[in-house]
């Protein structure tokens, strides 16, 4: 019990002290995971809403897959990356490996397949009859797909969030990926267990409440987006 | 036809964005082909990493050869693993057996002693397995294992194919011991770091084997162990220093071999030796440029 006691206290003193490191790690975090949560969402709610509203051959394979993928074990993803980025893989000549942008391209693959399940269901679940309608009233596809992501905001804004949680807990990816290496890639999760593997549970703790609230702010704004009334 | 085109028409756009987003990907690296001879990836293990002595030192060398230093904290298995396939420039390790291995094969262009220090049996201070003071390594794992089996206490294996694992293996060796092959109740393989080893030997009661700079960092955190069995030669643990063979290409051997001077030089060996000796009364690493494992062992094993 002491420990955990130890562990909110230190947290406390960490915040309150304005200790840089933490800061600048927290920082990192969000805005890797933010990046890959931003492409996820520009690739992934296109495309389902291609497989939601179209039928085409092969549409079952890529549903299936995606729905495995929603399922992914970070370290895969982390293997496969890695694989590919490392000096003597097939991009290795990009020099990639351990930087934050290998981070961001793991945790796209992480959040990607959500994202897309997500707006799948959500967007399949709209009426057929409105979607037509818009046709009907002389609408191009990508003002049908504006008015889909209103239509469908609460299930697109659960996209976001299972989006930015996958990319911002994951820990295995980040690390293979990105090499924990301080002051370039190290994150809330990595360095978290950095400090359990030296003995520091502390600092372990103080970082994992930093993660929690971290993830409970965000989640907080966007379920306040999502559960706005509508403006109509 | 219509669903043919728009859906053509929407696949390509999204093509155009997904190679927008490589493009800004690969913006920062400017593409080139070749290593970076300002970056140094160094592979190591993580019970080195954990102690926190190349925090302390690799910075003083970035500072002076302009190179950044990219830690890789892995298992001594993974990291040798790196060397062979070219994807570090220099390796830092304590596995004798496996590195000289990679030296024959030419994977490693060199192998160099860095600084040592020991290995640790530890278990629950009532020592169920009585192995307290025995001067034997391997004899002492004897008895855990004939105490142990049948399940009135454990032994508890990193489990993970790291150096520490290796030197636990040679152990069981020494005494015709396969652990692995007797049973699992009394044989708890871990399978990850040696902190994360310590905490469930801590947790179950269980006897380990620890490099003692873990041990240490570790030990208000784990009051049930005590150290039992040290001073064994064959519990001296080896750190050395290795450069990738250049002909794997992309291999910035010019950085890996200042690395390697660096770590030889007097006034690091000073730091690594001086390194928390305070804090612990004692060295957590022993300095050794210029010693092989053959001269140190002559001296005979750490002693508490």
């Amino acid at each position: 019990m002491d420990l955990i006691w130890d562990g909110i206290r230190e947290a406390a003193r960490l915040w309150w002290s304005g200790d840089g490191e933490i800061i600048e790690i927290t920082l990192r975090t969000l805005a890797i995971s933010s990046a890959a949560t931003a492409l996820a969402l520009g690739v992934g709610i296109p495309l389902g809403a291609i497989l939601a509203l179209r039928r085409f051959w092969g549409r079952g394979l890529i549903v299936a897959a995606v729905n495995t993928g929603m399922g992914m074990p970070p370290v895969v993803i982390g293997l496969l990356v890695a694989l590919i980025l490392w000096r003597t893989g097939p991009l290795g000549g990009l020099n990639l490996i351990y930087t934050p942008t290998a981070m961001v391209v793991a945790q796209l693959l992480l959040s990607l397949p959500l994202v897309v399940g997500f707006s799948l269901a959500s967007i399949q679940s709209v009426n057929p009859r409105l979607i037509g309608q818009m046709w009907a009233m002389g609408a191009n596809r990508l003002q049908v797909l504006w008015l889909l992501v209103r239509e469908t905001r609460l299930g697109l804004l659960a996209a976001v969030m299972a989006g930015f949680g996958a990319a911002i807990s994951e820990v295995g990816a980040s690390m293979q990926v990105g090499g924990n290496l301080a002051g370039e890639t190290r994150v809330l999760t990595t360095a978290t267990v950095l400090e359990t593997g030296r003995g520091n549970f502390e600092v372990a703790i103080a970082l994992s409440l930093v993660l929690v609230v971290l993830a409970f702010l965000v989640n907080l704004v966007l379920t306040a987006v999502q559960q706005r009334r509508p403006v109509t | 036809m219509r669903v043919t085109s728009s859906r053509t028409r929407l696949l390509g756009w999204l093509t155009v964005l997904t190679f927008t987003a490589l493009a800004a990907f690969s913006a920062g690296c400017g593409g080139d082909p070749g290593y970076n001879e300002h970056e140094l990836i160094l592979a190591t293990t993580t019970s080195l990493n954990d102690s926190g002595l190349l925090d302390e030192i690799v910075p003083i060398f970035e500072e002076e050869a302009g190179v950044s230093v990219k830690i890789i904290a892995v298992g001594t298995g993974a990291a040798l693993r790196m060397g062979v396939e070219g994807n570090a420039d220099v390796l830092l390790t304590h596995a004798p057996a496996a590195e000289t291995e990679l030296l024959e094969a030419g994977d490693v262009i060199s192998r160099t002693l860095v600084a040592y220090n020991d290995f640790v049996i530890v278990g629950p201070s009532d020592d169920p397995a009585s192995v307290q003071g025995m001067d034997d390594a391997a004899n002492a794992l004897a008895n855990i294992f004939a105490f142990c089996v049948g399940g009135p206490c454990e032994f508890a294996s990193r489990g993970d194919d790291s150096g520490t694992h290796k030197k636990e293996l040679a152990l069981w060796a020494d005494v015709d011991i396969d652990p692995a092959d007797i049973g699992d109740d009394w044989y708890l393989e871990v399978g990850q770091g040696m902190s994360a080893t310590l905490t469930v030997a801590n947790q179950r009661g269980a006897y380990t084997l620890t490099d003692r700079g873990t041990y240490l960092a570790l030990s208000e955190d784990i009051p049930d162990l005590v150290p039992h069995v040290s001073g064994d030669p064959r519990l001296l643990n080896f750190y050395s220093v290795m450069e990738v063979n250049g002909d794997k290409g992309r291999i910035n051997a010019k950085a890996a071999e200042a690395f390697k001077v660096f770590l030889l030089r007097e006034d690091v060996q000073e730091l690594i030796g001086d390194y928390l000796r305070e804090r612990y009364g004692r060295p957590l690493f022993i300095p050794a440029a210029g010693e092989t494992e053959a001269s140190v062992s002559a001296r005979g094993g750490v002693t508490n």
